[in-house]
């Protein structure tokens, strides 16, 4: 369907000759941003719909309820599917610390939760299946998880701004959305992610389209490809600083994937981008001491790098 | 009748401000619409997820932006 729409527009109305490098470039163009657009608004209303069935004050009654690993672990899971902004990671960060979760149990959560967030799972699910989706998935658990029980055995609970201790939490009563309310939530999530991410999209396949047509794939394969160590690390520390919103990564990930550049390397990338945002960390100084955000940058962009590690040595299988 | 928008400046809690004076001043009712942007207090309401709306100190909207329709009948009750 989107690829008649785009012989249609790029052949007939632009009479365009596909067979040219220019009108491949433009029809590649085309197609990938109908279609990603159109199937990810889609996937998004899907999950922001079973998202609407969470909220961090349940989450928060869960965990306070369980302990050890196992704790660890539903705070990560929790992290994928209970909607959550970066705007909201202060309070979150006080209610979970006031109601005696643990410090690295928290961070399991906060670790996971941009990781895995709608647009990265419909994305990752549009452009390469499930299985990387999955894979990617259980990357971003296992990062929350290892992040936070690291965080929770260097007891750095002293680095938590003395003021979130003496704050006092309020109770409220959860109220229960109907059918329609969680629609019009699922609907307003998908307007906000799209009217959000939608020029990164573009630009993003734009640049695709770009490496589709022009950069050879030998060059990528040699200085990026999944064998070479070193491209994992210099991806990671140049995601560390981009803002979390440039989604449109996910959109050059997957042509330089395509292009011979490792999986790992570009998928890590991706995870620094979302997980390690600088303005991320200027809103979590507000509740903590910078050794404690350079302990929780150091240990998340070590994770990353493995799992990029790991994904690269899978990739023959995965892709 | 007291309205509170608590929320710490994002995107969402301004359109949920704007939402609600919209509300207020087509439905008519004398109410005041405050913004409560401290941590402190919206902690004290024990709200982690913003934007919130609160109606008289009792909250009603957590995390969501409600349509004006949704608000006008939340302003009426």
């Amino acid at each position: 369907m989107f690829k008649a729409f785009a012989d249609w527009l790029v052949g007939t109305v632009f009479g365009m000759d596909l067979g040219t490098r220019w009108g491949e470039a433009v029809h590649f163009f085309v197609w990938d941003v109908t279609k990603i657009l159109v199937l990810l608004s889609c996937m998004i209303f899907v999950i922001s719909y079973i998202r609407s069935y969470f909220s961090p004050d349940k989450t928060k009654k869960i965990l306070e309820k369980i302990s050890g690993v196992k704790a660890h672990i539903a705070a990560s899971l929790f992290g994928i599917v209970t909607p959550f902004c970066s705007c909201s990671s202060v309070p979150l960060f006080i209610g979970f610390v006031e109601a005696g979760i643990p410090l690295g149990v928290t961070f399991s959560f906060l670790i996971t939760s941009p990781i895995v967030n709608e647009f990265a799972m419909g994305m990752l699910f549009l452009a390469f299946g499930w299985k990387i989706a999955l894979t990617y998935i259980i990357a971003g658990v296992v990062i929350g998880v290892v992040g936070g029980i690291i965080i929770e055995k260097l007891g750095l609970e002293k680095y938590v701004e003395e003021y979130v201790y003496r704050m006092k939490t309020g109770e409220y009563q959860d109220q229960q959305l109907s059918f329609r309310e969680r629609l019009v939530f699922a609907r307003d999530n998908v307007l906000d992610i799209v009217k959000t991410v939608w020029p990164y999209v573009v630009v993003g396949i734009g640049i695709g389209a770009y490496i589709h047509g022009w950069v050879p794939q030998s060059f990528l394969e040699a200085n990026a490809g999944p064998d070479n160590p070193f491209a994992v690390l210099v991806g990671v520390a140049a995601g560390i600083p981009l803002y979390s919103n440039a989604m449109g990564t996910l959109p050059i990930a997957e042509a330089l994937i395509a292009k011979g550049v490792g999986l790992g390397t570009a998928l890590s990338f991706v995870m620094a981008v979302t997980a390690l945002s600088l303005p991320q960390m200027v809103i979590l100084r507000k509740v903590i001491k910078p050794r404690l955000i350079t302990a929780f940058v150091i240990i998340t962009g070590v994770a990353i790098v493995f799992v990029g590690y790991y994904m690269n040595f899978m990739s023959t299988w995965l892709l | 009748m007291k309205l509170e928008i608590l929320g710490t400046g994002c995107p969402k809690c301004k359109r949920l401000y704007e939402r609600v004076q919209k509300a207020v001043n087509e439905s008519g009712i004398a109410a005041e619409v405050v913004k409560v942007d401290k941590m402190e207090d919206i902690i004290a309401y024990g709200v982690m997820k913003t934007p919130a709306l609160a109606v008289d100190g009792e909250i009603v909207v957590v995390g969501r932006v409600p349509s004006l329709k949704e608000l006008q009948s939340i302003i009426k009750l």
